[in-house]
C-alpha cells in the first residue's frame, strides 16, 4: 500500500511507541503536521523551539522511553539546538524531527533553509538528511536504536518537504536499521571483573560514584545490593541524585563543587573509588592533579571514550552498569567498613553545626528553606522536582532529599537556563500521576516562561515554584568570590510574577515568608491545574560549601563560622 | 607525543568524511594529513588519518572515532609493520639547459617525470614522507613551481586485518576487552 513519506513517518513513530510529540508548526514541516492528525498522537504546542526540546528532554528523563521533538526547517531548526545540546552532554534520548526545504532548493540558500544536520553534527549522537520518502521508515527505526541504545543521546532527522508529500510503498519490516558499524556489547573481559573484585576486597576506604548512568541503565537495584553487601558509602554526581535513595544509610549525599563538604573530604581520602555509570566531570573533580590521590580507581562505563578521558583509572569495565554490578555481587564479600563510616560521620557532624537549617528564623526567607520545605510537604507523595541552573539548583541538590530514581530532572552537562519549565512540562506528559514542580531562578524563569502559555492551553498541570533573589545569583556569587563584588550584570529585575501568571490564567500567589511557605505549597498541590509561586527569598545568599573552579576538591570555602556560632543548637 | 596513524573505514555516505574530520576538530586533535578512498569492499570507504598524540590521546580518539554511527572499523597501526606511502606531484622550473640535471636528481630518488613542457617539468614521486622531503630539498634550489601531496595512505603488512561489509560483521577487538556499541 502506497503511502506518503509524511504518513509513513508518522506510522513509524507510533510503532516506536510514540504517543506525544512536543513541537511548532511551520511551511517545511506542513505536510507532516497535517498527516499527523490521523494518527493517535498528541501533539503539545510550545511557544519556542527550544522548549519542545526540552519537553521531549523531561519527557525522556521522567519516563526513560524516547522523548519527540518536532520544528519546521530554518530558525525552527535552529532554536532547537540549545536543547539538543542539552540532551547530548546529559546522555537523554531524544529524536528530533525538522522539516526542510524542498531537496531541489537544498543549497540554494531558499527561504527558511539552513544545514541544520551540519549545524547540529557535534550535537547529536547521530543526525540524518532524508530527501526521498523511501527513506524515511529505516530512518526513523535507525534513529530510535541509536537514541535509546548504549549511552543515549539526541538524533535528529531532517526531512525534506519533497519526501514528505511523495509517496511509496511503506514495509515496515523492509525497513530494518542498516548500521554495519553497529557493535553488539561483547561479554565483559572475566580477567578485568577478576582483578575489580580483588581492589573491591581489599579496599579499607572505598567510595561508590553513582551517575546518571545508575538510572539510565536501570541498576539501582543492582547498586543496592552490591554496595550493602560490600558495605560501601555512595556518592552522587548531581544526574546521579535519585539512583541510590537519599534516606538509606549508606547514601553520603552529592559530590563536587556544591557538593556536601564530607562527601568531598571521603572521596580525597578513599583508597577505593568505584566510578559508576559516571564520566569524572571537572565539576565534580576539581584539580585532577589533586583528586582523590590515594585511590586505586574502578570506572564502570557503557562508553569506552570516557576511559581515561579525564582520570587515569586502574580497572576499566566498559559494559552496561547493571550487567557488570549483577556479575561483581556474586564475587563480593560481605564487608564490614564501620572505622570508615565512623570518620565520614565525624566530617558530617561538623557540617551539620555549619547548615543553614540550624540557623534561627531571622525573619528573612532563605532559598534553601523553600527548597527543604518542599520536600517536607511533597516527600510522601510521588513528586518529580524539574530544576533550572543555578543557585537553586544546587540548593535543590543538597535540601530536597531523592529517594526514587528519576525524581529530578536538572540540566547537568550542559547547565542550560530556561530547562525547567518545559522539562517540567515535559516529565508531567510522561508521568501525569505524578505531582510535577518546576524549581526555577528569576533568570532562568524569564529565558522561557513563555511555555507557561503551553501549560495552560494544553491542560498541563505543573507547579512553578520561582526563587527570586533579583540577582542571577550563581554568577554573583562568583563574582562575590571571586571579583570583588563587582556585581557586573548580574543584577536582574523582572515582572510582577504574580501578575504574570495571572496574565496566564494560572493561579498564582507571592511568599515572602518562612511561615507562608507550606500553606502556599499545600495550596498549591491542592490545585487542579497549573501554579506560580513567587518565592521573594534573601539576595545576597551563598550556595555553601564550594569549590572554586580548577582547586583541589578538599579546598572548599565553606560556609563562615560567625555563623555557626548565632546558630541556635 | 609521536605521529599516530589511523585506518578508518567508513561507510560511503554523504557527510561522513566531514564527521570524521569534524570529531578530531571538536575533541582538540590536529589532524596532520587525512586520505581518502574507496576501499576493497563496494560502500565502504577508507581513510588513513596521521595526528600527533600521545598513547592516551590515541586511545580517546579511537574510541570517539568508533562512536561515530558511520564507521565500521578504526584501527591504529602505528607500531605495527605496514607500507606507509605518500604520493607528490611537484612542477619545478627547467628549461633546456638544467632539465637534464631536474631528470637525473629525480631518477636518483625513483621519482617520474610525467610532464615536460619548455619551462618547467612535473615530477611524480611516490615514497615515504622523508623521502618526498628529500627529493623536494634538492629540488627546491631549481625553483618548485606548484605541489600537491596526498598524504600518507598506510596498509598494515602481512595477511588479516581488510574489512567486509555488512551488518555485525566486525568484531571488537577481542584483546582490547571493550565494546564498541553505540
Amino acid at each position: 500500500m502506497k503511502r506518503t513519506g509524511a504518513q509513513i513517518l508518522w506510522e513509524c513513530l507510533v510503532r516506536e511507541g510514540v504517543t506525544e510529540v512536543f513541537g511548532y508548526p511551520g511551511g517545511a514541516i506542513l505536510p507532516a503536521y497535517d498527516a499527523m492528525l490521523d494518527f493517535p498522537i498528541r501533539h503539545t504546542l510550545v511557544r519556542h523551539e527550544q522548549g519542545a526540546t526540552h519537553m521531549a528532554d523531561g519527557y525522556a528523563r521522567a519516563s526513560g522511553k524516547v522523548g519527540v521533538a518536532i520544528a519546521t526547517s530554518g530558525p525552527g531548526a535552529t532554536n532547537m539546538v540549545t536543547g539538543i545540546a542539552t540532551a547530548m552532554l546529559d546522555s537523554s534520548p531524544i529524536v528530533c524531527i525538522t522539516g526542510q526545504v524542498g531537496s531541489r532548493l537544498i543549497g540554494t540558500d531558499a527561504f527558511q533553509e539552513i544545514d541544520i544536520t551540519g549545524i547540529t553534527l557535534p550535537v547529536t549522537k547521530h543526525n540524518y538528511l532524508v530527501t526521498s520518502a523511501q527513506e524515511v521508515a529505516r530512518t526513523v527505526r535507525e534513529a530510535f536504536m541509536i537514541a535509546k541504545s548504549g549511552r543515549p543521546g539526541p538524533v535528529l532527522i531532517d526531512i525534506t518537504k519533497d519526501a514528505q508529500q511523495a509517496s511509496c510503498e511503506f514495509d515496515w519490516d523492509a525497513a530494518a536499521p542498516v548500521v554495519p558499524g553497529w557493535r553488539e556489547a561483547p561479554p565483559l573481559a572475566p580477567a578485568e571483573l577478576a582483578r575489580a573484585a580483588e581492589l573491591i576486597k581489599h579496599a579499607e576506604r572505598p567510595v561508590i560514584l553513582a551517575g546518571h548512568g545508575v538510572t539510565i541503565s536501570g541498576a539501582e537495584q543492582a547498586l543496592r545490593a552490591f554496595a550493602e553487601r560490600a558495605h560501601i558509602p555512595i556518592a552522587a554526581t548531581l544526574l546521579g541524585i535519585g539512583g541510590f535513595p537519599a534516606s538509606h544509610p549508606l547514601n553520603l549525599g552529592m559530590m563536587g563543587m556544591h557538593g556536601e563538604a564530607w562527601v568531598n573530604l571521603a572521596i580525597q581520602e578513599a583508597d577505593l573509588l568505584i566510578a559508576c555509570g559516571m564520566r569524572f566531570d571537572d565539576r565534580v573533580t576539581g584539580n585532577l592533579k589533586t583528586y582523590a590521590p590515594n585511590a586505586k580507581k574502578i570506572h564502570i562505563e557503557i562508553d569506552p571514550s570516557e576511559i581515561n578521558k579525564n582520570v587515569k583509572v586502574d580497572v576499566a569495565l566498559v559494559a552496561d552498569l547493571r550487567v557488570v554490578l549483577e556479575r561483581l555481587l556474586p564475587v563480593t564479600d560481605a564487608s564490614d567498613h564501620k572505622a570508615w563510616f565512623d570518620r565520614i560521620a565525624a566530617y558530617k557532624g561538623d557540617s551539620a553545626v555549619r547548615d543553614i537549617q540550624s540557623l534561627p528564623d531571622d525573619g528573612h526567607l532563605y532559598a534553601a528553606h523553600v527548597i527543604n520545605d518542599l520536600w517536607r510537604a511533597t516527600r510522601s507523595q510521588d513528586t518529580i522536582v524539574v530544576t533550572d541552573v543555578g543557585q537553586h539548583q544546587m540548593w535543590e541538590a543538597q535540601y530536597y532529599h531523592h529517594d526514587e530514581p528519576r525524581s529530578l530532572i536538572t540540566s547537568g552537562g550542559l547547565g542550560t537556563m530556561g530547562f525547567a519549565v518545559p522539562a517540567a512540562i515535559g516529565a508531567k506528559r510522561a508521568r501525569p500521576e505524578a505531582e510535577v514542580w518546576a524549581v526555577v531562578g528569576d533568570g532562568g524563569f524569564q529565558m522561557t516562561m513563555c511555555e507557561l502559555a503551553t501549560a495552560v492551553q494544553d491542560g498541563i498541570n505543573i507547579k512553578v515554584a520561582i526563587i527570586n533573589n533579583g540577582y542571577l545569583g550563581m554568577v554573583r556569587q562568583w563574582q562575590e568570590f571571586f571579583y570583588e563584588r563587582r556585581y557586573a550584570a548580574t543584577p536582574l529585575s523582572g515582572p510582577d510574577f504574580v501578575k504574570l501568571g495571572e496574565a496566564f490564567g494560572i493561579r498564582s500567589r507571592g511568599v515572602a515568608k518562612r511561615a507562608d511557605v507550606l500553606p502556599a505549597i499545600a495550596d498549591a498541590t491542592a490545585h487542579e491545574g497549573p501554579v506560580v509561586i513567587d518565592f521573594r527569598v534573601e539576595q545576597e545568599d551563598t550556595v555553601y560549601p564550594m569549590v572554586p573552579a580548577g582547586a583541589d576538591l578538599h579546598a572548599m570555602i565553606r560556609r563562615p563560622n560567625p555563623i555557626v556560632e548565632t546558630a541556635a543548637d | 607525543m609521536k605521529l599516530h596513524i589511523f585506518t578508518v573505514y567508513v561507510e560511503d555516505q554523504p557527510g561522513v568524511l566531514n564527521r570524521v574530520a569534524s570529531l578530531f576538530r571538536r575533541r582538540g586533535f590536529n589532524i596532520q594529513s587525512l586520505s581518502v578512498g574507496h576501499s576493497e569492499t563496494a560502500g565502504v570507504s577508507r581513510m588513513t588519518v596521521v595526528v600527533e598524540t600521545d598513547e592516551g590521546g590515541a586511545a580517546r580518539i579511537k574510541a570517539h572515532v568508533y562512536k561515530l554511527i558511520n564507521v565500521v572499523r578504526v584501527e591504529d597501526i602505528t607500531d605495527r609493520p605496514s607500507v606507509v606511502r605518500d604520493l607528490a606531484l611537484i612542477k619545478v622550473s627547467a628549461n633546456h639547459q638544467n632539465r637534464a640535471a631536474v631528470m637525473q636528481l629525480a631518477s636518483v630518488f625513483h621519482a617520474r617525470v610525467v610532464d615536460v613542457a619548455p619551462e618547467s617539468l612535473v615530477v611524480e614521486m611516490v615514497g615515504s614522507e622523508a623521502k618526498i622531503d628529500g627529493l623536494l630539498e634538492v629540488l627546491q634550489p631549481y625553483g618548485v613551481l606548484e605541489m600537491v601531496r596526498t598524504g600518507r595512505v598506510a596498509m598494515a603488512r602481512g595477511s588479516g586485518a581488510g574489512v567486509a561489509a555488512g551488518r555485525g560483521a566486525f568484531l571488537p577487538d577481542a584483546e582490547e576487552g571493550v565494546s564498541y556499541s553505540v
